[in-house]
């Protein structure tokens, strides 16, 4: 293989800044998604969980929706099919007017499909906790909303850190699909970075390396909030 | 005080409660036993709501547990319940397992909520393990902060779902001991339990079931005399020979 090995290149102007900045727009992507994911996956656990059909219903219906159709076609169908639905002026306001379009809507369609997979693990947790808190509380005479509020989810949020934690590093690995409609991330800018200079092994090694590294940090990280919120005298699960 | 009429209930075809009946007084203690599976629990637990009956209805110092209109959860709030695996919210402290309902729902200020709580972990025996966690404390000890739990909502009743049956032996007596007392005092107390010393002490009715029927309602001294239903004497045989 002819290859001129030239590590030298991730660190000279502008690819390194390309680097630094596709890794920023990957992390307040995924940061936003997350954020998204986590509230509305959080309010959709509570109502698969919780006592009222109809609730039940709505969370389950939003969770077959966005759980089984990939996330790729998601995005897709947000970006390109959903503005042509709506009415002419709100279509184009998505599609050019409003701030970052492609951003946007890649934070919001990672967001709604992530949401559907932390609702499960919300709801795993919550009964995980069991049917017997949860009649504890209702026999002091709690209501519902106060018996999630204090027993259930403060100990169902204990127990699925682990898979929240592997569900935001999800997102932060599907993040670069967002290239797909023109989201100049980490990965985007690597690909960038080959184009110019053919150097796409370095580029690629780069990505792979600060995507580990980040990946790592944030485990280490929750180890660490695992640690702190441990309940004394509980034997740690994982 | 507690009184139900005519309760059956059905998990699908299985019929869990049939046509039960009977009545517990003002500080009256009520011991129900029976066999696995004769519906004890689900019936104390209809007692409070947790469960709902099918038909039939029962009533908690004059308000209707299975109507419309009632207020279930301060209704009880004014029970207090025990159950067989103690469920103290785990990550709480033993103060703050004590205090969350005087705070939440009686709404309490916490100076008050604390120095009840205080005091009752005192009257339960446990006053210097008010800043522990439940995972490190004993079965018994355990069940003795569900006890004081149930009593700071200051209750017009108490259900016992087996309280001592997930306990080792030398922690039983413990418990039964603040049941004991909680009974002298005159609690009006619905348990089930096989402990039939217990039942001895401080019983004044025994409730039979078996295949969710209420086969026995007799007063303590008949109930051990002379069990009227064959059903009954030989369960009673095989406990009391343990
Ligand atoms: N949620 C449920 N769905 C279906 N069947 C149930 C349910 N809960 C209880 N049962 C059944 O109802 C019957 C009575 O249960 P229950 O727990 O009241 O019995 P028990 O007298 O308390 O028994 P034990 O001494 O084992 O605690 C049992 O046969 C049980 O399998
Ligand atoms: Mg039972």
């Amino acid at each position: 293989m002819n290859y001129n090995w030239d590590w030298g290149i991730l660190f000279r102007e502008p690819y390194f800044d390309w680097l630094v900045e596709g890794l920023m727009w990957t992390v307040s992507l995924s940061l936003c998604a997350w954020v998204i994911a986590f509230a509305l996956g959080s309010v959709l656990g509570i109502m698969r969980s919780c006592s009222s059909r109809p609730l039940q219903l709505i969370a389950t219906v939003y969770v077959e929706l966005f759980r089984n159709v990939p996330l790729l076609v998601q995005l897709f169908l947000w970006y390109f099919v959903f503005p042509e639905l709506l009415p002419d002026d709100a279509g184009r306001w998505v599609k050019r007017e409003m701030p970052m379009p492609a951003l946007t809507t890649a934070i919001i369609a990672i967001g709604l499909y992530t949401a559907s997979r932390v609702c499960e693990q919300v709801r795993s947790g919550i009964a995980a906790v069991g049917i017997g808190q949860r009649n504890a509380g209702k026999a002091i005479g709690m209501n519902e909303w106060q018996v999630y509020r204090y027993i259930l989810l403060p100990n169902a949020f204990r127990i699925i850190i682990p898979p929240l934690t592997s569900e935001f590093l999800t997102i932060f690995k599907n993040s670069s699909l967002a290239l797909t409609i023109g989201v100049v991330e980490l990965t985007a800018m690597t690909r960038q970075i080959e184009e110019y200079t053919f150097q796409g092994f370095e580029a690629f090694t780069a990505a792979t390396v600060i995507y580990s590294v980040v990946t790592f940090t944030v485990m280490l990280l929750m180890r660490v909030v695992e640690r702190r919120i441990r309940i004394p005298g509980m034997i740690a699960t994982s | 005080m507690i009184e139900i009429n005519h309760a059956s209930k059905w998990y699908g075809d299985f019929q869990v409660l049939d046509d039960c009946t009977t009545h517990v007084a003002k500080g009256e203690v009520v011991v129900v036993c029976g066999p696995s599976g004769s519906g004890k629990s689900t019936l104390i637990k209809c007692v409070n709501g947790l469960e709902a009956i099918g038909s039939g209805d029962i009533n908690v110092d004059g308000l209707k547990v299975n109507g419309r209109k009632t207020n279930l959860n301060k209704l009880r709030s004014r029970i207090g319940m025990v159950f067989q695996s103690f469920e103290l919210f785990p990550h709480m402290s033993v103060l703050d397992n004590v205090m969350l309902g005087q705070l939440k729902v009686l709404k309490r200020s916490s100076d008050e909520a604390q120095q009840r709580a205080t005091l009752l972990l005192d009257q339960v025996g446990l006053s210097e393990h008010a800043g522990k966690y439940p995972a490190q404390l004993s079965g018994g000890q355990q069940q003795r902060v569900a006890i004081a739990r149930g009593l700071a909502m200051d209750p017009i009743a108490m259900l016992f779902d087996e309280p001592t049956s997930a306990l080792d032996p030398e922690m039983i007596n413990d418990v039964l001991d603040v049941m004991v007392d909680l009974a002298q005092d005159g609690m009006t107390m619905m348990v089930v339990t096989h402990e039939m010393g217990f039942a001895q002490k401080v019983a004044d009715r025994i409730v039979f079931m078996d295949e969710g029927k209420i086969v026995e309602d007799s007063p303590k001294d008949e109930f051990f005399k002379a069990q009227g239903s064959e059903r009954a004497k030989e369960f009673l045989s095989k406990i009391l020979t343990h």
